[in-house]
């Protein structure tokens, strides 16, 4: 299967860096899949699971915010946070759902707090389904 | 008076030592420091550049201007992101930076974002407008508080508080160089160099161009004033080191000096007593 170049970059370092077959992102919008010979493209994240195939493989990956861009054919996927399936920390994301879910059952929680606690209990959720 | 002297020089290279000890004890904590600020700026440069250049190739194709992140307004309302140390003794971090930034700030009307406490003292002298004091302290600043900043700075941008976004740090070349350096964020500059006609508008959208600007904006600019927060703290600890290294070496030459003038006193005052000895007086 032809390959294209993939590079994935968080503020935490270079992910990945080589050819990938195949990549599907959650967007703002929706999946979208992306494989070689792509149209040129911008679309902003969203949260989700992200899969690549590499050499006929294929991995799982939680990845949360920023923008995956094709151009020219290469793809460049810049997320916030993006962890390897096998590399997620299950205890941490509970602990994190725990701590949202009682903020949202607190009837005093300000709309701020509540909003934080959605987006916390969202990316727990995430990081619980990939690592399934 | 020989003997006044000598006690003289004792003390002054006994307050040289202890000074030679802090100095050095600092240049020791500041190179530890460094080098888990350099592994940070490693690992967060690609992520750096790649936004950089991938925001710019999406801003130059883009030539409908449809985006007011990239419009050029005529308004002399601007908003600087500064950051330096919480802490001197850095040689001339942070002075470089705070000249700099101040130098980019003629004849505008300025809002500074503060990041550090130097740079939180310098403006508040000069009277210079704050937007927010929450971020003082450059060490306790995290990414998410770079993400909480740049959507706050967005937002305003948008609702045309300011007409220009400028962040002010010291880039990191290497252990010996640090340059401060000023980047303009909003809106995003285009390159004069590429032509107007090889600049194609045939990227897709998804869900729709406004919508990508939107929220791509303020991750990227998020993104950006975190790699520059990096460069700032690994330079700072770099020009700290270098500096209470070169300090140490100034006390080092000064206790030599005055031990050398104590041992001449010293023998001097020998010299004396047995001259005096032998001429029996």
């Amino acid at each position: 299967m032809t390959g294209f170049p993939l590079k994935i970059v968080t503020p935490d370092g270079l992910e990945f860096d080589g050819t990938a077959e195949e990549l599907v992102v959650r967007t703002i919008s929706g999946d979208l899949g992306i494989m070689a010979k792509h149209v040129d493209c911008v679309a902003p994240l969203g949260m989700g699971e992200a899969t690549i195939v590499v050499d006929g493989k294929r991995r799982y990956a939680a990845c949360i915010g920023g923008m995956v861009s094709v151009i020219n054919g290469a793809v460049t996927l810049v997320p916030t946070t993006f962890e390897w399936a096998e590399e997620i920390d299950v205890a941490r994301a509970e602990a994190s759902e725990k701590r949202a879910q009682a903020v949202l059952s607190n009837r005093s929680a300000t709309e701020t707090e509540i909003k934080l606690a959605k987006a916390r209990l969202k990316r727990a959720l995430v990081r619980k389904n990939v690592r399934k | 008076m020989a003997g006044v002297s000598t006690k003289e020089i004792k003390n002054r290279i006994r307050s040289m030592e202890s000074t030679r000890q802090i100095t050095k004890a600092m240049q020791m904590v500041a190179a530890s420091k460094l080098r888990r600020a350099q592994a940070q700026v490693a690992s967060s440069r690609p992520y750096f550049e790649i936004l950089y250049a991938a925001i710019h190739e999406i801003a130059e194709s883009n030539s409908d201007f449809s985006s007011p992140y990239l419009v050029e307004r005529k308004g002399k309302k601007t908003a600087h992101i500064v950051i330096s140390g919480d802490r001197g003794l850095a040689g001339g971090y942070n002075s470089n930076v705070l000249k700099l930034a101040l130098s980019k700030m003629e004849d505008q009307e300025v809002i500074v974002l503060p990041i550090g406490k130097k740079t939180a003292d310098f403006f508040k002298s000069r009277e210079i407008p704050m937007l927010t004091a929450s971020y003082t302290e450059a060490a306790a600043v995290s990414l998410g508080d770079c993400f909480t900043v740049a959507k706050d700075l967005c937002k305003r941008y948008l609702n045309g508080e300011f007409d220009r976004v400028y962040v002010t740090y010291t880039r990191f070349v290497s252990v010996l160089s640090q340059n401060p350096e000023s980047l303009q964020l909003l809106p995003l500059v285009r390159r004069e160099d590429v032509p107007e006609n090889s600049r194609k508008s045939d990227i897709l959208y998804e869900p729709s161009c406004e919508e990508v600007f939107e929220t791509i904006i303020p991750e990227y600019l998020g993104g950006v004033l975190y790699g520059a927060l990096c460069e700032s703290r690994a330079a700072e600890q770099a020009a700290r080191q270098s500096a209470m290294d070169s300090a140490t070496q100034n006390a080092d030459d000064m206790i030599a000096d005055l031990s050398l003038k104590f041992n001449r006193a010293r023998q001097a005052a020998i010299t004396q007593e047995i001259t005096e000895i032998v001429a029996g007086q």
